[in-house]
């Protein structure tokens, strides 16, 4: 395609360098350098999506980040689709493949458009009015409905295979920005020698001086200068200088995001990662982000062929682009006549519209006129013609009173608006600075910091020029810590304006359809309706009108919607105030944010020494906190039920091996190490002798359990600690706590040694027999080594802390050994254990056999609610203790009043139903709705040892119910139970002293 | 037989990770090899035990690399040493800490160590490590316990020409923090 | 992410850290003296200002030192922190 639009010579791209992409399909030819906007306009393409409300067919508006209509989707291949992004910012690059969104079934012929014929029906507050009746419609019409129409683009439907990247990084000074202001403030701070971050958004730094091709800056070309100012920069070590990189959020204490776009521009990405976040904490921050030009509120001024005035200069100037051939320029202000000058130089009909009166404008207007360009002074916009494209402006002279004389048309295919500038104040809003309303420019500006931050340039509502450097030197070396201050001269910038919020008109204003926010489909009429219908909390218009909304957060929209507001209300700008300025400044993908956290490096997936033997012997496995488990060890054919029966009955009639080195574990030493176990268990610990374990119940201050485990006293001076797998952080946090700011008298300190030990659990009847050969320097005898005794020696020759302990009821060890070692113990263990039928079971047959044992496991028996009576262990509590973590809350009137929630056991009629954990009890089915429930099933499993199901419930008043009957909830009703004690097998314990 | 492996024939859960450059950055990933480690607990500390330094700043490392002390707190060191040295250090700790109250508790297997180094090693570091490690603020011999994305590490900064760290994590946590270190280095561009 | 100044570490991100709410709420040295009432106030009642706010907070991934801090619920700021056990140099009515 022959690029008509394509001026002969100028701009910044490199006219070498031929780029080749698609447009819904079609081929489009730029050049390097170009943004998706400057070629398909240099292509003549006008019309490049529909709005999201209306499906009015819309143009480009602007060429920044604020464009808020051109958004594409642009797609690099399968997951690789991205919606929403803004035309004026994509880069053009060979192979690149872009849509346009929010049509059907073409851009040019869609049927959404018949919205836009039913806009009087789609007023402020549509939704909220008409989907209310009858309520049944919700479900079944207008939810389906709405889901349908709802968002802009298309999220993609497979996986993102991008790579993103995060780092963290620190500086004194980060400078947001790359334009004359910003530049100014990195030269400053950088040749301090302090550690500097430069980041602009754009593909090149500069800002407006890439498009201000006629400034000058300290008597030479402001591109000169902007040259000399980067290879400084470049040269410095200590300065970081990023393109393509937006600050997007503010957060406290000076952090500060930042995304940076690596590769998308690129035609081969090769290795790299797509985009990458930068978390950077900023000793100062210097805000150099510019300003935003207002639209003009006038009748379809959305109409594809309306640009921003200074957009139009952009065009021209950077990219070498004319955006129409007879232009019109339409301004309250005179920062549009640089751009009727500039396209009149580019050879193009200019005629300029200016609603100030003729003694209101300044000098500026005779060179204007010298240059050849018609300017009517003291005219107002009535509105625009056509419709996929701009055919015409009709105008009429205006007095102060706002009457209109003669309609006037003036034929052109582009128009270039302006109704002022708008500080970009988002990221001074968001580190929470409070803004001031300048009337001088009728603007919101940065006020009161209240991080170490300060704004400069444009973003502070300085233009001119010379002052915008001056202003970014002193920001920038004032941040650095440095005295030192540079002037700077430049051509001057005229700043004259006039305030407007909607364009002077005679038309009936409920005909007109004057767009305020172009990607909300937002007009000056829904905000006067919704004025008129009592909202006055501009938080609320925002959300009733959704003016302000979506990808562009109404940096176009929102000072004319203010300003709209403020009129209807009679009232002033800053007494109307701001909306909130939240993150992200610009959409951010959610890769960015996700950074390398996906897949092994989403969450740390932590395993036991013993992981590979059970991976190697087909073993499932299943998640405990950050831990992957073995939980059945399958033989070929079985199922999980099969699996868990085969390993429970192994464990009770011959000898089981489990992996439990997952078990929570803490050093505790010192010489009032027992004192401080006994003020934070409820059990006694000052006569527990050396070689003793003991099974300790520790509490919250609110007397609710918080964990337990077997606690072996290793020297008098020294407490091997056992937890839960999932509690040992938070018991390890809890006795910080205590013994750091309660106690800090105590001379004791906390080691976490859980995976310094792992540990192998042997349990049944011949775990002794297996583990005998292997053991040297203890006796293994019933007698000499009673069940809760703890032994030291060796076994396999590994140093080993061996506990007597069972949490199945059996007799049983576990063998604690150092980690690096434990896969080699493991091995020979099992080895010794073949000849006895040894089985390796999992984590659901240790739940099923301590099941069997009435053993509460903390977190399925315990939710944070119960107390250790309730689960029938109150007898553990040292009565002699004055006083243990939790012991007065024992006492609360609620904890000692009656009908408290008892551990019981249940059994069904039906000995095959296995009751769901969770299920509810009640005393009787056939009470009325809502039932009274009594409590409900915390654990529940087929027992092959018991033959027959059992559970483990928490029942009002349980033990007082023993031998009654409830009912507990299935899926099929309910099934009768009878409550019975909570130990299943072996009540007298016999088999575990064996 | 085990008895003539122990201490020699230890299972280090990295064992199987080479030494890597991923994607040619300049940044070396290198699991560490069996060494001892322990814990040290003790307040109002003498100046040194067993010939390591106890009064250096919090956050300080001293010793050399066969036989190091980083503090990490008020009353909290980090002591590594050769594998060999394991069973007879903590002796020689508690000779001269005498009365004081303190704890030693071994935690060799515990730990696992994995060297970062390369001039640009800093980089792939704070791919997830939130701390400014810029030569002023983390300069040779720091050494602090922090994050490394979503694992706590200890980290540590030996003195040397080119930046060298050593990252000491959870034995559980080691293949996650290798993963994520190899993915910060290839993505360090 | 919150900057806080450890005061064994100096400043580091927050994510470092664990905040352990209301500063300078001792455990009653015998519980068992106090009434219901006054132990559910020691128990659960918390001051929530709007402004500064004497709180307890944790180096847990760093140096795993509890300290307390002076931080004003408004803005963020830390006024100071200072040692468990200690008392702030600045009231906690001073404003930020």
């Amino acid at each position: 395609m022959a690029q008509p639009f394509r001026l002969s010579r100028g701009g910044r791209i490199d006219r070498t360098r031929p780029v080749r992409f698609t447009f819904n399909g079609r081929t489009v030819d730029g050049f390097h350098g170009d943004s998706v906007a400057s070629a398909l306009l240099a292509n003549g393409i006008h019309l490049v999506g529909r709005s999201f409300k209306y499906h009015r067919p819309r143009g480009i508006l602007s060429h920044g980040s604020d464009e808020p209509s051109a958004l594409l989707s642009v797609d690099r291949g399968p997951g690789r689709v991205d919606p929403n992004n803004r035309a004026s910012v994509v880069e053009v690059r060979d192979g690149l493949a872009t849509h346009s969104q929010n049509h059907w079934p073409s851009l040019e012929h869609d049927v959404g458009a018949i919205n836009d014929l039913l806009s009087p029906v789609f007023v402020a507050g549509f939704y909220y009015k008409t989907f209310m009746w009858p309520k049944k419609f919700w479900d079944q019409v207008y939810e389906p409905v709405i889901r349908a129409a709802a968002g802009l683009g298309k999220a993609p439907s497979v996986p993102d295979p991008d790579r993103y990247a995060n780092r963290h990084a620190h500086c004194d000074v980060l400078v947001v920005g790359a334009g004359p202001a910003g530049l100014a403030a990195a030269l400053a701070a950088a040749r301090t020698g302090r550690r500097v971050i430069l980041a602009d958004e754009g593909p090149e730094p500069g800002g407006t001086l890439l498009h201000d091709t006629s400034a000058e800056i300290d008597g030479r070309p402001a591109a000169q200068w902007l040259e000399a100012a980067l290879v400084e920069l470049d040269s410095r070590e200590n300065v970081i200088l990023l393109s393509r990189t937006t600050a997007f959020g503010y957060y406290n204490h000076n952090h500060v995001a930042l995304a940076e776009r690596i590769t998308d521009h690129l035609p081969n990405p090769g290795t790299a990662p797509r985009e990458r976040l930068w978390q950077v904490r900023a000793g100062k921050v210097v805000l150099a982000t510019g300003a935003h030009e207002r639209p003009l509120v006038f009748a379809d001024n959305d109409r594809p062929g309306i640009l921003l005035a200074e957009s139009v200069r952009v065009f021209l100037n950077r990219y070498g682009v004319a955006p129409g051939r007879r232009i019109v320029f339409a301004t309250s202000g005179v920062s549009a006549y640089a751009a009727a000058l500039d396209a009149r130089a580019a050879g193009l009909a200019v005629t300029l519209v200016d609603l100030r009166s003729e003694d209101e404008c300044g000098p500026e207007l005779a060179s204007l006129r010298a240059a050849g360009i018609e300017v009517l002074t003291g005219h107002t916009v009535i509105g625009a013609k056509g419709a996929k494209r701009v055919t015409g402006l009709v105008v009429a002279p205006v007095d102060r009173a706002g009457r209109c004389g003669a309609h006037h048309l003036i034929p052109c295919d582009c128009v270039g608006m302006s109704g002022g500038w708008t500080p970009a104040v988002h990221l001074f809003s968001q580190s929470r600075g409070k803004l001031d309303y300048n009337a001088a420019i009728d603007a919101f500006v940065p006020g009161t910091s209240v991080q170490g931050e300060r704004s400069a340039g444009a973003a502070k509502g300085t233009y001119d020029l010379a002052a915008c450097l001056t202003e970014g030197d002193a920001a920038g070396a004032a941040a650095a810590g440095s005295a030192e201050r540079r002037r700077f001269t430049a051509s001057p910038t005229p700043t004259g304006f006039r305030p407007v919020r909607a364009m002077p008109t005679d038309a009936d204003p409920t005909k007109v359809r004057a767009f305020v926010d172009f990607q909300n489909d937002v007009t000056a009429k829904d905000i006067g309706l919704a004025v008129r219908e009592g909202f006055r909390s501009i938080e609320h218009v925002k959300r009733y009108t959704t003016t302000g909304m979506a990808t562009d957060q109404g940096k176009t929209s929102n000072m004319n919607a203010l300003g709209l507001v403020a009129g209807q209300l009679d009232t002033t700008l800053p007494s109307v105030g701001t909306t909130t300025f939240r993150p992200p400044y610009t959409p951010v993908t959610f890769g960015t944010l996700v950074g390398p956290a996906r897949h092994a490096l989403f969450d740390p997936i932590r395993t036991t020494p013993i992981h590979a033997w059970a991976e190697a012997r087909g073993a499932a496995f299943e998640n405990v906190a950050l831990w992957r488990r073995a939980w059945y060890f399958p033989k070929p054919g079985e199922s999980m039920h099969d699996a868990v029966a085969r390993e429970c009955k192994a464990v009770r009639e011959g000898v089981g091996i489990f992996d439990a080195s997952t078990l929570g574990k803490i050093e505790v030493v010192g010489p009032d190490a027992a004192e401080f176990m006994n003020r934070l268990y409820i059990n006694p610990w000052l006569k527990l002798e050396v070689g003793r374990c003991r099974y300790g119940l520790m509490l919250k201050e609110d007397g609710y359990i918080l964990d337990d485990g077997v606690v072996a006293r290793v020297a008098p001076d020294r407490f091997h600690v056992t937890t839960t797998t999932g509690g040992a952080a938070r018991v390890l946090a809890h006795m910080e706590d205590y013994l750091q700011t309660e106690w800090p008298d105590l001379r004791v300190f906390l080691t976490s040694t859980t995976e310094q030990w792992a540990v192998i659990a042997v349990q049944g009847p011949k775990a002794r027999a297996v583990i005998s050969a292997l053991v040297e320097g203890i006796d293994l005898s019933p007698a000499a080594f009673p069940h809760m005794a703890m032994r030291t020696g060796t076994i396999c020759g590994v140093p080993t802390r061996l506990f007597r302990v069972s949490f199945t009821g059996e007799l049983g060890f576990e063998i604690n050994v150092p980690s690096d070692h434990a896969l080699a113990v493991w091995e020979a263990v099992h080895a010794a254990g073949e000849p006895f039928g040894i089985t390796p079971y999992g984590t659901e047959t240790m739940h099923v056999l301590r099941a069997e044992k009435g053993y509460i496991i903390v977190g399925q028996e315990t939710d944070g609610t119960v107390t250790p009576d309730d689960v029938g262990l109150s007898g553990m509590i040292a009565k002699a203790k004055k006083d243990f973590v939790g012991k007065r809350s024992l006492a609360r009137p609620d904890v000692v009043a009656p009908g408290r929630k008892q551990l019981v056991g249940l059994v069904t009629d039906d000995p095959a139903l296995v009751l769901d954990e969770g299920a509810q009890l009640v005393a009787d089915p056939d009470q009325p709705i809502p039932m009274r429930m009594l409590g409900h099933v915390t654990s529940s499993y087929g027992s092959a040892n018991c033959g027959r199901s059992i559970a483990l419930a928490l029942v009002a008043d349980g033990r007082a119910r023993l031998g009654g009957h409830l009912h507990a909830t299935t899926p099929e009703g309910f099934a009768r139970v009878t409550v019975v004690d909570p130990v299943f097998l072996d009540p007298t314990g016999e088999r575990i002293h064996a | 037989m085990l008895e003539a492996l122990y201490r020699t024939a230890r299972a280090l859960p990295l064992g199987r990770f080479p030494a890597a450059d991923p994607a040619g950055s300049g940044i070396v990933i290198q699991p560490a090899g069996a060494e001892a480690r322990l814990s040290l607990r003790v307040r109002d500390p003498v100046a040194s035990a067993a010939g390591l330094a106890l009064d250096r700043p919090i956050n300080r490392l001293s010793g050399d690399a066969r036989r190091w002390i980083a503090r990490l707190g008020p009353d909290e060191w980090l002591i590594g040493a050769d594998e060999a040295e394991g069973d007879t250090l903590p002796g020689a700790l508690a000779a001269d800490l005498g009365e004081r109250p303190h704890a030693i508790v071994d935690i060799s297997h515990r730990n696992v160590g994995i060297d970062v180094s390369g001039a640009r090693a800093a980089i792939a570091l704070n791919a997830g490590c939130p701390l400014d490690l810029g030569e002023a603020a983390f300069p040779a011999r720091s050494a602090t316990r922090t994050l490394l994305g979503k694992a706590e590490i200890v980290l540590i900064r030996r003195p040397g020409a080119v930046p060298h760290y050593r990252v000491e994590c959870w034995r559980s946590f080691s293949t996650y923090v290798h993963g994520f270190l190899v993915e910060a280095a290839r993505s360090a561009g | 992410m919150l900057l806080i100044a450890c005061p064994h570490c100096g400043n580091r991100p927050e994510t470092e850290f664990r905040c352990g709410g209301q500063a300078h709420i001792a455990r009653p040295a015998d519980p068992a003296a106090l009434s219901d009432a006054q132990w559910a106030e020691h128990l659960f009642v918390r001051a929530n200002p709007r402004g500064v706010h004497a709180e307890r907070w944790c180096h847990a991934h760093g140096c795993g030192r509890w300290f307390n801090a002076l931080r004003d619920t408004v803005s963020d700021r830390f006024l100071e922190t200072y040692p468990t056990g200690a008392q702030p140099t600045q009231t906690s009515d001073a404003r930020a």
